[in-house]
């Protein structure tokens, strides 16, 4: 079993053998399939494409790009240590509303992470080989995504140097342990596995292709760099059948922490009795919303990468096009989910239940709610159109407008069921001050000055993943040689 | 100096049905202290050249045991023995509360144990090979697939073994010595 089970059934015209058809007569013919990797490239092309990226010399567009999110950063990094010198006072956080952009940023990026760990684990299970040309950065977007999400967690608590004894279970002389029932603490369970788990995921991955860097780069720095981390890796096929079955483990591993990692953060609000958070639609509705916004972000980025790293014969418009259909499967399911949270809510007969929903779409944060629906529900209806899924500068403006829609998801579903809920005397509206908008820019800054880093460093393609999908770099499997 | 002895003798290769034919015809051969070195994995190569399966699952397995049981023990004896928390009136240990911590342990751990199986098994890191200095075996990771037969192995003899690899298919055969 391997990452190219399915080569023998990949239908591009026969090749080898003087280009005959086959002598076998085929009962069914498959329909061609478009080319993954456009230009035949030979090995050695997608080798010298792929590693000579990190060995471009900074140009002044990347600089000042890098410069742009690194102050952001830095700036999002000075306001969170204004939070923890001078309190959570500095935040727009009230009573009622406890929960506001801290947590809608928490759920933001872990949701976005969900979308790497899909494409490099699911769509391994899955067979996509489509997948081995976004893989690489998209697990790497997920682990930027978790890192920007765990500030908002340990920021929120106040005072974070005591978030790590109030959070894991260590033994203390007050013989006092964590509360399993929590999801709260399940968080700390599941975002913590989920990090580690994506991250030894990436870095298996990532191994051969830094030995490919290794014996390509010619700087003596470079080659001890790479040499270190691709731990000695020869392209030996015998250590090539333990790590194919290390990565089916790991990507079966995935799979589920996909599902459930965000059923544990959905959890956070659905094990609660505040109406607008108490449902069982949550667990599913948050995940297929996580991948939504995760593909989203993968196509921001992608479609910049390709364009600027001249990708464009790997990262293809059919990636483009399969990635879009997911975008448009997901938003119909959250589309759904909205539907049926405001049926349900109907239905029930519960009068508190009820008033939240209206409350959503003609209260106070109606202007939010409406973004929302429009962003999430209404614009991917455009990728029903194939020229539209194809279509540069549409999925990239709907990529932004998906992030835009399901920011303003996370936000709708705390703050409005927080801001009404059961007693009239508690309403109330929150506004987030400049602290918080600062802190949040800042993650973005975080996120894209690690993404900067991490395509200027790391081969951003899976090079050896790349390779092995190619129509004849696999062995035919008729015995009639 | 001391006298250089013979390492192995290299074989390069392009074509992978031509490599996988190779690899049968060696195992047949009795070899058995051989290697291919490949750019990516080739399908069903490690089944010709006779490379039996891995035992990771097992270790993996273990890793899952290992983190399955640490949980529920975890849960179990800091909730339900050592200081009995009292939460309205609930179980003090409960499988269904027990899950989610559960199960992301169990996969945590299977997946650390599987990553240490993993090179540990390759016996990696290994940073010196007395192959790397040749420049075939350095673009293995590239573009190109290296037969590699070990003098070790004890039907070894630099003739025949040069001999079968150049009949095999294989260019630029050469000894490489350490």
């Amino acid at each position: 079993m391997n990452v190219t089970d399915t080569i023998n059934q990949d239908k591009t015209p026969p090749h080898g053998h003087s280009g005959a058809p086959s002598i076998m007569p085929s009962a069914f013919e498959e329909p061609f399939r478009e080319p993954l990797v456009l230009g035949n490239p030979t090995l050695h092309d997608i080798t010298e494409k792929i590693s000579s990226i990190p060995l471009l010399t900074p140009n002044l567009k990347f600089l000042i790009t890098l410069f742009v999110f690194a102050s952001m950063a830095l700036w999002g990094l000075a306001c969170m240590g204004y939070t923890i010198a001078t309190g959570i006072g500095v935040w727009g956080l009230n009573n009622p509303v406890g929960w506001g952009w801290d947590i809608t940023n928490f759920v933001f990026w872990i949701g976005i992470g969900h979308a790497g760990t899909l494409i490099s684990a699911i769509l391994f299970l899955f067979r996509q080989k489509w997948r081995t040309a976004i893989n690489r950065s998209a697990e790497a977007m997920t682990l930027f995504a978790v890192m920007c999400a765990l500030i908002f967690p340990l920021l929120h608590t106040g005072r974070p140097w005591v978030a790590f004894y109030w959070l894991t279970p260590y033994p203390n002389q007050m013989q006092m342990w964590v509360n399993f029932r929590s999801p709260l603490v399940w968080d700390v369970f599941a975002v913590s596995t989920y990090f580690t788990v994506s991250l030894l995921f990436w870095y298996i991955g990532l191994v051969p292709d830094l030995a490919t860097m290794r014996n390509y780069v010619k700087s003596k720095l470079g080659q001890t760099l790479y040499g270190i981390f691709s731990l000695g890796w020869t392209g030996s096929m015998r250590h090539w059948h333990i790590y194919e079955i290390a990565y089916m483990i790991l990507a079966g591993l995935s799979t589920p922490l996909v599902l459930s990692v965000h059923t544990v953060v959905s959890m956070d609000f659905a094990t609660s009795v505040l109406p607008g958070w108490h449902t069982t639609i949550f667990p599913p509705y948050f995940v297929a919303g996580a991948i939504f916004s995760g593909f989203a972000m993968v196509m921001t980025l992608l479609v910049i990468a390709r364009e600027v790293l001249d990708l464009k014969q790997y990262i293809t418009l059919k990636h483009f096009d399969n990635m879009n259909k997911i975008i448009l499967a997901t938003g119909m399911m959250v589309g759904y989910a909205y539907a049926m949270e405001f049926f349900i809510a109907q239905y029930s007969g519960n009068p508190y239940e009820s008033s939240v929903f209206i409350n959503r779409a003609s209260g106070d944060y109606a202007w939010a709610y409406w973004i929302m629906v429009s962003c999430n529900v209404i614009s991917p209806q455009i990728y029903w159109f194939k020229k539209m899924r194809r279509n540069i500068p549409v999925m990239f403006v709907m990529s932004i407008f998906v992030n835009i829609g399901m920011w303003f998801e996370r936000f709708t579903i705390i703050s409005t069921s927080l801001h009404h809920d059961y007693l009239p005397a508690s309403w109330g509206y929150y506004s987030p001050t400049w602290v918080e908008i600062s802190i949040f820019v800042g993650t973005i800054g975080i996120f894209f000055t690690l993404f900067l880093i991490f395509a200027k460093f790391v081969p951003m393609i899976a090079i050896a993943e790349v390779k092995s999908i190619l129509p004849t770099s696999q062995p035919t499997h008729h015995h009639d040689h | 100096m001391s006298q250089t002895q013979p390492v192995a003798v290299l074989g390069n290769f392009k074509d992978p049905n031509v490599l996988m034919n190779a690899a049968k015809r060696i195992r047949e051969s009795g070899y058995q202290d051989f290697d291919i070195y490949t750019p990516y994995p080739v399908h069903g190569l490690d089944k010709a050249m006779g490379v039996k399966r891995t035992i990771l699952p097992y270790i993996s397995f273990a890793g899952g045991l290992f983190g399955f049981a640490n949980a529920i023990f975890l849960m179990a004896w800091t909730g339900a023995e050592h200081y009995k928390l009292n939460i309205g009136g609930k179980p003090l240990f409960s499988l269904q509360f027990a899950i989610p911590v559960t199960f992301e342990l169990t996969v945590l751990c299977t997946a650390i144990f599987t990553f240490l199986g993993l090179w540990g098994l390759c016996k990696l890191p290994t940073w010196y090979s007395p192959l790397q200095n040749d420049a075939g075996f350095k673009s293995a990771v590239d573009d190109t697939f290296v037969v590699s037969i070990f003098a070790k192995d004890q039907r070894f003899s630099l003739e025949a073994t040069t001999k079968l690899i150049k009949d095999l298919g294989g260019d630029d055969v050469r000894l490489i010595e350490a």
